[in-house]
């Protein structure tokens, strides 16, 4: 910025617009593309090529100062600044809405440096960057889906030793996460994990999802995108390849469950397949509403849509059931439970 | 179904003299050329099915060093341990094999408490911790197989849902034994199970022990300073000072007809 910002120029301003519009700076001209300079797009692109080949594994990586505070989706931002380029189209949810003053500064600056379409469709965008929600409708296998993690390691909830936690991911040493599920059970009688479900990738790595909902968790598995997991705060990367086995942890006998919402549909849509969040009125009254709001405006325009309307309605497992007239199984066997069931909706068993 | 030959472990670092500068002869376990301490050397026994083996000795006599030895819990400088469970040296096992053998074939009942058991975590949940590390993913099974073990340790079972630190210290120590004997081991190794708990707890820990050892069949090494103790569980017993052992034998042998000096010094001077 010039010096044209200065005292001066505060007191001869009407208002905010005329004051921007007094600007005159060099712009973006000074930066790089994408904001990142290329050695750091570099570094970013390594640890996640590293990360999707070893899925589920944490890869440390030289996490930059970010114009704005870590924790605020710095990870985020890095990774998905490296993988942008001009053909891109971005978009940016927190907490299921497009929206919020972070989702809105993220995705202009994305605009700005990379010079990328920027939408509020999930399925229109190639890269999506996310706080704490997988979208509703079905992930293809050309989009990219980047999550924002505040921790990165599920085993920190069981000690806060990284050093220990370390060495137990090396051996698959997960038995003090077993004990607290265990002690979830006794203490509520179900595991109730509201976030930060742990799952294990592969076969092999345990893995904090980030605080999606547990809703969301069953869309890991075998699902057609790639996830990539990023937390700038903690300088790692993390990665859920298309088509990986992502198991949560339950007992045989304590199954793992979504989240339910009997009786209740969105206040604004009517839908009774996605995550409902309950939400105050002016008149201080509740209702809930669906969380990802892109796809609620969308279900309001056709209440009927499928969560796989873009792929020809192709019965993809992800998460709760896409129609909702299928009864969720947990397991995420689609195939045989698959039919014309009766009224029950997801996660009722 | 044991057996140690030249069990060493040997504190520092060492000079490639130590052995011979330390010992009963020369009366200290510190190197006097590098100053290494000689924790134990040259320990030799055999352990069958079943068997008890007691191990008797002064404070810094290498009884406990030698304990964690056997329980993998730290690493030997030298020696040669063979165990059924396993094949070949179980002082070269890689970390992996030693976290199995430590989960389903050795048990350990630590003289700390915290070194055994997870404070934080209820009762239930740190002998559960044995059952999932193992593999068991059947919380109604798990949850059964825990009572069990409480009930055979005379543990009450209405408590083991709280906090462990909660417990008092004879609890303690019998959820340490449930849980070290929650994958049915073949090998159990007690460090100073009594020490630190009154008298009528103490008769009633070993008595419990003495049962479940009887029943389960499981072979045992007793490490304690308590020449009670080694009498009342040990079929045979280890005299140990300075890092060697100095007398070894039937403990009814040993309690009535000790050789060596320091043997007669240590039975006498029992109280």
């Amino acid at each position: 910025m010039t010096d044209k910002c200065g005292v001066a120029a505060v007191a001869e301003a009407e208002s905010v617009d005329d004051l921007l519009d007094s600007v005159t700076d060099d712009g973006l001209t000074g930066y790089n593309y994408a904001y990142l300079d290329e050695h750091t797009k570099r570094e970013v692109r390594r640890a996640t090529l590293s990360a999707i080949a070893l899925p589920g594994h944490q890869v440390p990586f030289a996490s930059r100062e970010m114009p704005l505070a870590r924790g605020w989706g710095t990870g985020g931002i890095q990774t998905s600044l490296s993988l942008l380029g001009p053909d891109d189209t971005f978009k940016v949810i927190d907490q299921g809405s497009d929206e919020s003053v972070n989702a809105a500064n993220i995705r202009r600056l994305a605009a700005r440096t990379a010079n990328v379409e920027t939408t509020t469709d999930a399925t229109e965008a190639s890269v999506i960057q996310t706080r704490h929600r997988i979208p509703e409708e079905v992930l293809d296998d050309d989009q990219i889906l980047v999550l924002q993690v505040p921790i990165t390691d599920p085993l920190r909830r069981v000690d806060g030793s990284d050093d220990a936690n370390r060495r137990r991911h090396a051996h698959s040493n997960y038995s003090k996460m077993w004990v607290a599920l265990y002690e979830n059970v006794v203490e509520y009688g179900e595991i109730k994990l509201s976030s930060r479900y742990p799952v294990l990738v592969g076969d092999r790595y345990l893995m904090d999802p980030s605080p999606i909902p547990r809703w969301d968790v069953p869309k890991l598995d075998d699902a057609d995108n790639l996830f990539l997991f990023a937390a700038g705060r903690e300088a790692r990367i993390y990665a859920v390849p298309p088509h990986t086995e992502v198991e949560p942890l339950a007992f045989e006998d304590r199954q793992f469950q979504v989240e339910r919402f009997p009786e209740h549909a969105c206040g604004n849509c009517g839908s009774e397949d996605t995550f409902l969040t309950e939400v105050e009125t002016d008149d201080g009254g509740r209702v809930y509403a669906c969380n990802d709001a892109s796809f609620c405006e969308k279900r309001r325009a056709d209440p009927s849509l499928s969560k796989a309307h873009h792929r020809n309605g192709d019965g993809h497992t992800w998460g709760p059931p896409t129609d909702p007239s299928v009864p969720y199984e947990s397991d995420g066997d689609s195939g045989e439970n698959r039919g014309p069931a009766g009224p029950n909706r997801g996660g009722d068993e | 179904m044991l057996n140690v030959s030249n069990a060493t472990k040997i504190y520092g670092q060492s000079c490639g003299e130590c052995i011979d500068h330390t010992g009963p002869a020369v009366g200290d376990n510190q190197c006097p050329v590098c100053g290494s301490v000689v924790a134990c050397a040259d320990v030799d026994f055999g352990l069958h099915d079943g068997e008890v083996l007691g191990i008797v000795g002064e404070s810094g006599s290498g009884k406990s060093s030698l304990a964690e030895i056997l329980a993998l819990d730290s690493d030997a400088t030298a020696g040669d341990v063979r165990y059924d469970a396993y094949d070949g040296n179980l002082l070269e096992t890689d970390y992996q094999a030693r976290h199995e053998l430590r989960n389903e074939h050795v048990g350990m009942v630590h003289q700390h408490v915290r070194d055994g058991l997870e404070l934080d975590f209820s009762g239930g949940g740190n002998v559960a911790e044995k059952l999932l590390a193992a593999g068991w993913r059947h919380y109604g099974d798990v949850r059964e197989r825990v009572e069990d073990l409480f009930r055979e340790t005379e543990v009450p079972v209405s408590r083991m849902d709280d906090a462990t630190e909660t417990y008092s210290g004879g609890m303690q120590r019998r959820v340490q034994i449930a849980k070290a004997i929650a994958n049915d081991p073949g090998l159990v190794v007690l460090d100073e199970p009594t020490t630190g708990l009154d008298v009528s707890v103490q008769a009633r820990v070993l008595d419990m022990f003495r049962r479940l050892q009887r029943e389960q069949d499981v072979a045992t090494v007793v490490v304690s300073h308590d020449l009670g103790v080694v009498r009342l569980l040990a079929d045979r017993t280890l005299v140990m000072r300075h890092g060697r052992v100095i007398e070894s034998g039937l403990t009814d042998r040993i309690m009535e007809d000790p050789h060596h000096e320091y043997t007669q010094t240590l039975i006498n001077s029992a109280i």
